[in-house]
């Protein structure tokens, strides 16, 4: 799942004009049976990344680095941050910390 | 020491107070001989009546899925049928997630509602759901202030020794239910007073053995806890956290996990995640209910009876 989820993202990233791209369409990470979808991303500085709860139970999308930190997200409910800085951002759900996720910022990526 | 004993003198006029509302009931009902229950902490040890209390988890005040359209409904028969037990429980014990979502307003109606009960005291120790919003602010103001520690605590009533541990503050990334190491500290200085022949209930959230790690449904540090109790003769283990019934042996300890009165949630691996379960409707106040626990001198174990709410629909 890791490994598909990376390697979608890394043909989005491969077609033309990815930034512009992403911001129209949206970089939407689907959280759903207590995981994120694509657990571990790779994007350039500026992209605005989007995690959607599919759950009836609630999720947070919470950096471990104190970076970012959505409320509780209920079903359907949405979080939005703009990676701004490169660096590798580790986040994970406070209510179940079993989930984790990871996402890497990288010019030229 | 000098915090435990400051914690200790508090439990014991709390242990007055009820005491003297006890021993009022006990008048009005024409049964003072075989409830007099006149006793503080301090002679706790030497209480020779039988008592009971009631525990109930997992409310998840504001739940709004589709495994319950109903929530509020379910913790209401679930208050109904604390209030029908007889006799009256002498306490309460909620073992957390007393709200869903942490949403403003959810703990008081939590509180206010369970005044339904007629329990005069209600003991919490807080799920994950209390505190994930704010690492716990809210909930350690509202009820653990003027503690020492985060949120855990004990008390004597009737003999036995009563341990609350909180193991949902510490949550990190990877991570497990963790009582961390300030609260195994004080827990080792709480109980090493104590006579083994001191029966000793524990009530927690997330289990305090190892019910299913891949869904974090375990205590990391829990064994060390266990080993402060292992001498005990009689120790019963309270936790909410999975909203099923699973009971556990384990020499002198005996485990039990409650049901919720919010929504059930699958067997350990019977699904692809846990959280909330959809069932037929019919069956959904069978798998939601309360539990009664009584002790009685003498015998070595706690008697745990739990009652699904389908019993209470139907009465």
């Amino acid at each position: 799942m890791a490994l598909a989820g990376t390697a979608v993202v890394a043909l989005l990233l491969a077609s033309p004009g990815p930034a512009r791209a992403q911001q129209e369409t949206g970089l939407r990470i689907e959280i759903k049976a207590h995981g994120y979808g694509i657990p571990e991303l790779t994007v350039p500085p500026g992209t605005t990344v989007t995690w959607v709860n599919h759950d009836d139970d609630p999720h947070t999308v919470t950096s471990t680095g104190n970076v970012f930190r959505s409320p509780g997200l209920d079903t359907d409910e949405t979080y939005s941050y703009t990676f701004t800085r490169p660096g590798t951002y580790e986040y994970f759900c406070t209510l179940h910390p079993m989930m984790t996720g990871k996402v890497v910022v990288r010019s030229g990526s | 020491m000098s915090d435990r004993r400051g914690v200790d003198r508090r439990g014991f006029l709390q242990c007055m107070a009820w005491t003297g509302t006890g021993l009022l009931w006990s008048v009005a009902g024409g049964v003072l001989s075989s409830r007099a229950i006149g006793v503080g902490a301090a002679e706790a040890q030497s209480a020779a009546a039988s008592f009971s209390f009631a525990q109930i988890s997992d409310t998840h005040i504001g739940f709004k899925g589709a495994a319950n359209p109903d929530a509020m409904g379910t913790f209401e028969a679930a208050i109904a049928r604390i209030k029908a037990l007889d006799p009256r429980p002498a306490f309460l014990i909620h073992t957390g997630d007393i709200t869903h979502g942490q949403k403003a307003g959810a703990f008081d109606v939590a509180r206010e509602a369970l005044k339904g009960t007629g329990i005069e005291r209600t003991f919490y120790v807080p799920g994950e759901h209390d505190v994930f919003a704010d690492g716990g602010a809210e909930y350690l103001n509202r009820f653990a202030a003027g503690r020492p520690g985060r949120g855990w605590q004990s008390f004597d009533y009737g003999g036995v020794h009563f341990v609350g541990l909180v193991n949902v503050l510490s949550y990190k990334a990877g991570g497990l239910g963790s009582l961390g190491p300030e609260q195994l500290e004080w827990l080792e200085r709480d109980v090493a007073g104590l006579a083994s022949s001191t029966p000793v209930v524990v009530f927690a959230h997330v289990p305090l053995w190892t019910v299913y790690p891949q869904w974090g449904w375990v205590t990391d540090d829990a064994t060390q806890a266990l080993a402060y109790l292992k001498r005990f003769g009689s120790v019963t283990v309270l936790n909410g956290h999975i909203h099923q019934i699973m009971q556990k042996v384990e020499g002198n300890v005996t485990f039990h996990t409650a049901r919720s009165t919010a929504f059930p949630q699958p067997a350990p691996g019977a699904a692809a995640a846990p959280g909330p379960m959809k069932v037929p409707v019919e069956e959904l106040r069978g798998m939601l209910g309360v539990r009664e626990v009584t002790y009685a001198p003498g015998r070595d174990r706690l008697a745990v009876v739990d009652a699904s709410l389908a019993s209470s629909a139907a009465g």
